[in-house]
């Protein structure tokens, strides 16, 4: 297959009396644009289709790591949590990871976890607490977490969160080039203005806005990156803690409709590496159209 | 002294009383946020990493006349999963949630039943977070209305790092201790000088940098 997404990708749609904004630079989020907007030719095999790519799939026997403030496996909507762990000071001060009860004192990853299971209800869950209570939000925390994840070999790591400190720049990126090549696909959220953090900066990883469609299964490949996919991640039901629900908005609940999805992929064609599922994903995006 | 620059923005800092114009520039923006959304309220927290606290700096409307200065740990709330996960996001329907109507309640006496929060990035520091509170029902859950709300808090980021770079020229001026306050004391006396007494004044300085410098 080849990427034939160049000069197609730049032209607006044409839709008979609508006037269309001209994408003459890169696209940041998805504001004032639709799908129409950000067409893309492509040249491949048919066959490689949605039904083909995870029609049936329920992401049974992948494994799926939700790195965050920790997840709720008591709530009805995301449970069971097959492990839990958190980053925690050391003895020396040094983070390390330790097993841990399966709670989310904050919400945020119990809410990302949710979206998983709701697309891929038979995934494993995983969750490393790197956000909230004990070692809160420091960037070695993450960078210790999602280190640790990506050698335990999960096969999806949601990442709803970032850091703007350019001193772990380096350090993620050898974590997310080294996930690349393990198969573990890191998933994770830009920001939607320019500002600068990690890791969704990264070629290595899956970054997902925002798009304003109601479709919780659209997903839309980004021809002017560096957001790579735009997903659904306005006005999502999100699980709450409690065992309620409540409604989020933001690129933190469409990435874990990517990650879902990746899960539900990885479930059929277990083979795929991260090139060729990210692959996968930019053939099945709802705004990139065959011409063979 | 004017070899040292940070020294002369310091006492410039206090010599102009920058501190109320700092807080007039906050005020004004969460007061812009607010117009903006046609929201019941919009708060500026700051960051106090060394105390893991996120702090009032600014409110407009519910709360306006009680909240600022008081804080809360900075890993509660929707304010503490923006600060720490740096993604901004909109909460809605929080009526729902009794523990979390009890935290807001306990931090702020007023329960919002939607959330819209932006972390404040200056470079590469997410210094504090932006939030407006139960914003016109247009605003709610739209992904573009984030995108506005983010757009906006480039600014308002921009003036908690003014307000937070005053108020560390103001602490550093105090531990300067006297030092610089009698330098401070005259400067701010001339300003309530009239023609003929500022120019004498004006000729004794010139005469004192002639002595000592």
């Amino acid at each position: 297959m080849s990427h034939a997404a160049g000069g197609g990708a730049m032209t607006p749609g044409a839709v008979e009396g609508a006037v269309r904004p001209e994408i003459t630079g890169l696209v940041w989020n998805m504001r004032d644009l639709t799908s129409a907007d950000i067409p893309v030719t492509a040249e491949w095999a048919p066959r490689i289709t949605p039904e083909w790519a995870w029609g049936g799939s329920t992401g049974r026997g992948v494994r799926v790591c939700v790195v965050d403030s920790g997840v709720d496996g008591d709530h009805p909507l995301v449970g069971p949590v097959t492990g839990a762990y958190a980053v925690e000071p050391g003895p020396d001060g040094a983070p390390v990871v330790r097993e841990s009860a399966a709670s989310d004192p904050a919400g945020h990853g119990t809410a990302c976890a949710g979206i998983v299971r709701r697309l891929a209800p038979e995934c494993e869950l995983y969750s490393v607490r790197v956000l909230g209570a004990g070692f809160s939000g420091s960037g070695d925390a993450f960078v210790a977490g999602l280190r640790w994840a990506v050698r335990q070999g999960f096969d999806v790591v949601n990442l709803s969160l970032s850091t703007t400190r350019h001193k772990f720049a380096d350090a993620l990126r050898a974590v997310a080039d080294e996930a690349y090549f393990r198969r573990t696909v890191l998933v994770a959220a830009a920001h939607n203005m320019r500002v600068e953090s990690y890791p969704w900066r990264f070629s290595s990883v899956v970054s997902v806005g925002s798009h304003a469609e109601g479709d919780p299964r659209l997903v839309l490949y980004n021809p002017a990156p560096p957001v790579e996919f735009f997903a659904h991640g306005s006005d999502v039901e999100v699980a709450w803690p409690g065992g309620k629900t409540t409604r989020g908005t933001g690129n933190s609940f469409a990435t874990p409709h990517v990650a879902g999805l990746c899960a539900l992929i990885l479930s059929k064609h277990p083979a795929l590496t991260v090139f060729q599922l990210k692959n996968v994903l930019y053939l099945t995006a709802a705004n990139v159209k065959g011409d063979l | 002294m004017s070899s040292d620059p940070g020294l002369v923005a310091t006492v410039t800092a206090a010599v102009a009383g920058a501190d109320g114009d700092h807080r007039r520039l906050l005020q004004s923006i969460v007061e812009v946020a607010r117009a903006i959304f046609a929201a019941q309220a919009s708060s500026i927290f700051m960051f106090v990493p060394e105390r893991g606290e996120l702090l009032f700096e600014a409110v407009a409307g519910a709360g306006q006349e009680s909240l600022v200065g008081r804080a809360f740990p900075a890993d509660r709330g929707i304010a503490g999963w923006v600060l720490a996960s740096g993604e901004p996001m909109i909460i809605d329907d929080l009526s729902g949630s009794p523990a979390f109507a009890h935290d807001l309640a306990e931090s702020t006496g007023y329960v919002p039943g939607v959330i819209m929060a932006v972390p404040l990035v200056h470079d590469e520091h997410v210094g504090g977070v932006l939030e407006v509170l139960d914003p016109a029902p247009q605003a709610r859950s739209a992904i573009s209305e984030l995108d506005l709300l983010s757009l906006f808090a480039v600014q308002a980021a921009l003036a908690l790092r003014i307000a937070q770079r005053g108020r560390s020229a103001g602490a550093a001026l105090e531990s300067h201790g006297a030092d610089y306050g009698e330098l401070i004391s005259v400067v701010r006396a001339f300003e309530d000088l009239g023609a003929e007494r500022r120019s004498a004044g004006l000729r004794l300085i010139g005469s004192l940098r002639d002595l000592i410098a």
